[in-house]
């Protein structure tokens, strides 16, 4: 059975066709076009290694069947620096020491990145906490992650109020 | 992951005539189906993808002052609708107690409502299981059942629900709008999952095709606003189903409660309802007391499933947590740690 699909990958629209209909958002992404960026875990929604962004919103791609995504808009790490330029996030990530082995750490950016554009944790770091909680390290670099994400975040909004004034 | 043939229907006629044959299943955001499909445990043949329906992720409030969610709203969108959160507080509050954020992003409310048991021996393809397996037995019964269920259940299972959702809907009167050969019908939430009984494969009231809609909550729901708190026990502080978990609505009016809702989660193969309790607040001036007691009638016909006696004592104490919470006052916002024990919002 061949499934035609398109998606717009980091800004490159890719027409890609799927033999099989069992293919995650995940094993597309690393297997057939080569953004190994985003990782495989558990490969079962618990550990959040794979979380990339669809239309904006974080979720776990490998719980998504990619035929079902047909026509999104995806983001994975590979595409939130602009050239040489870092990520706010990831940025921060370095300055906190965010990681220590580092295979969780684009999950863990990428979700940062839909928690910032989600709004709902401010600088409360025990919301920031909470809302990061799909996210698990297992070196437990959790402080520098919860301080990454709060600079970022406040980088961020000061950037954007700069921008508007 | 058996292989299986992959339909997008263009409407809900078309979608339900294709998952009226044998073998086929609904699929919306799949992170529940798509797990239990890698681990082999749900082996559909035909995968029905209900998530480009129109029209079914809509918010609506309708002119008799219910609510009508539809089934393919996000469990993300609609906690943090501000309306709905302050309307329903602790159905918000339970939504942003379960799972991630990454997977209440991607979760729909009528996949939170059709979601399959946590059981381990479920989950491991390689346990006996009756609700997977008719008639094979239940490896739970001699397992490892801490979690399992005290109220409700049969020698055949032993399982618990584990919608956090489910918990408030229930004790608020939610209501199962579905779509099927047959057309339209609608259920109350309490009679869309099934007590296992001698027949625990048969989860929900749901015949073949049948698709949810939406669900609606009547305009009543809406009394218990200032009033209402859901509380969670996990073993984790985050991202964890819940060991015992409850939902308080009060309606108090010159000191006195005028009526109670109650539900109780992870104590049953269904969100439970707990009516005697209600009965035991309603008229009560709002006490410690009066929680006991209403706890104690709440637990009054549970049983241990195996090793999970202390889960009697659990479900009363977060009973009266949630009581003692719902009683101070709905919070302005929902509190960083929703529904933790260990919230550090005042009063808790």
């Amino acid at each position: 059975m061949n499934l035609p699909l398109s998606l717009t990958i980091n800004g490159v629209r890719r027409e890609i066709v799927l033999d099989d209909p069992r293919v995650t958002l995940l094993d597309l992404l690393r297997e057939r076009l080569d953004l190994t960026g985003t990782k495989k875990g558990c490969d079962r929604g618990q550990c959040g290694a794979c979380t990339v962004l669809v239309d904006g919103r974080r979720i776990n791609s490998c719980l998504a069947l990619a035929i079902s995504h047909d026509g999104a808009e995806i983001t994975t790490i590979e595409g939130v620096g602009h050239g040489g330029e870092l990520h706010p996030v990831q940025a921060a990530f370095i300055a906190h020491d965010g990681f220590q082995c580092g295979f969780c750490t684009p999950g863990q950016i990428m979700s940062g990145i839909g928690l910032i554009q989600e709004g709902q944790a401010g600088d409360d770091p025990e919301r920031v906490r909470e809302c990061m909680s799909g996210n698990l390290c297992r070196c437990g670099a959790y402080q520098g992650i919860t301080e990454a994400v709060l600079e970022a975040q406040s980088n961020m909004t000061a950037s954007k109020q700069r921008r508007s004034a | 992951m058996m292989n299986f043939d992959y339909v997008r229907p263009a409407n809900v006629a078309d979608a339900i005539a294709a998952a009226s044959e044998k073998g086929a299943s609904y699929l919306a955001s799949g992170t529940n189906l798509l797990d239990l499909m890698k681990g082999g445990v749900s082996r559909p043949s035909r995968l029905v993808d209900v998530t480009r329906l129109p029209g079914l992720d809509r918010i609506e409030r309708l002119a008799d002052g219910s609510l009508r969610i539809g089934t393919l709203v996000r469990n993300a969108d609609l906690a943090h609708d501000a309306e709905f959160a302050r309307t329903y507080p602790a159905v918000a509050e339970a939504l942003l107690s379960g799972a991630s954020a990454q997977l209440r992003n991607a979760a729909t409310v009528g996949g939170n409502l059709m979601q399959r048991t946590r059981c381990a021996y479920f989950y491991d393809a390689g346990s006996a299981c009756n609700r997977r397996w008719p008639g094979a037995g239940c490896d739970a019964l001699q397992g490892e059942n801490r979690l399992h269920a005290v109220l409700g259940w049969s020698e055949g299972c032993i399982a618990t629900h584990p919608s956090d959702f489910c918990v408030p809907l229930v004790a608020l009167d939610a209501i199962v709008e579905i779509e099927g050969k047959s057309g339209r019908r609608e259920l109350p939430l309490e009679a869309l999952h099934r007590l296992p009984g001698e027949t625990p494969e048969r989860e929900t009231a749901l015949e073949r095709g049948d698709l949810i809609v939406a669900l609606r909550l009547p305009a009543e729901a809406k009394d218990f606003a200032g009033h209402a708190r859901y509380v969670k026990v996990r073993e984790r502080t985050s991202y964890a189903f819940a060991v015992v978990s409850a939902a308080a609505a009060l309606r108090i009016e010159h000191g006195k409660i005028r009526e109670a809702r109650l539900g109780l989660g992870g104590v049953a193969a269904k969100p439970w309802r707990a009516r005697e309790a209600e009965q035991v607040l309603a008229g009560a001036a709002p006490d410690a007391a009066v929680y006991s007691e209403a706890a104690r009638a709440a637990l009054s016909d549970a049983k241990p499933s195996g090793d999970n006696a202390f889960k009697i004592e659990l479900a009363q104490r977060i009973l009266v947590r949630a009581l003692t919470l719902a009683a101070a006052g709905t919070p302005d916002r929902i509190p960083a740690l929703p529904g933790s024990p260990f919230s550090s919002v005042a009063g808790a």
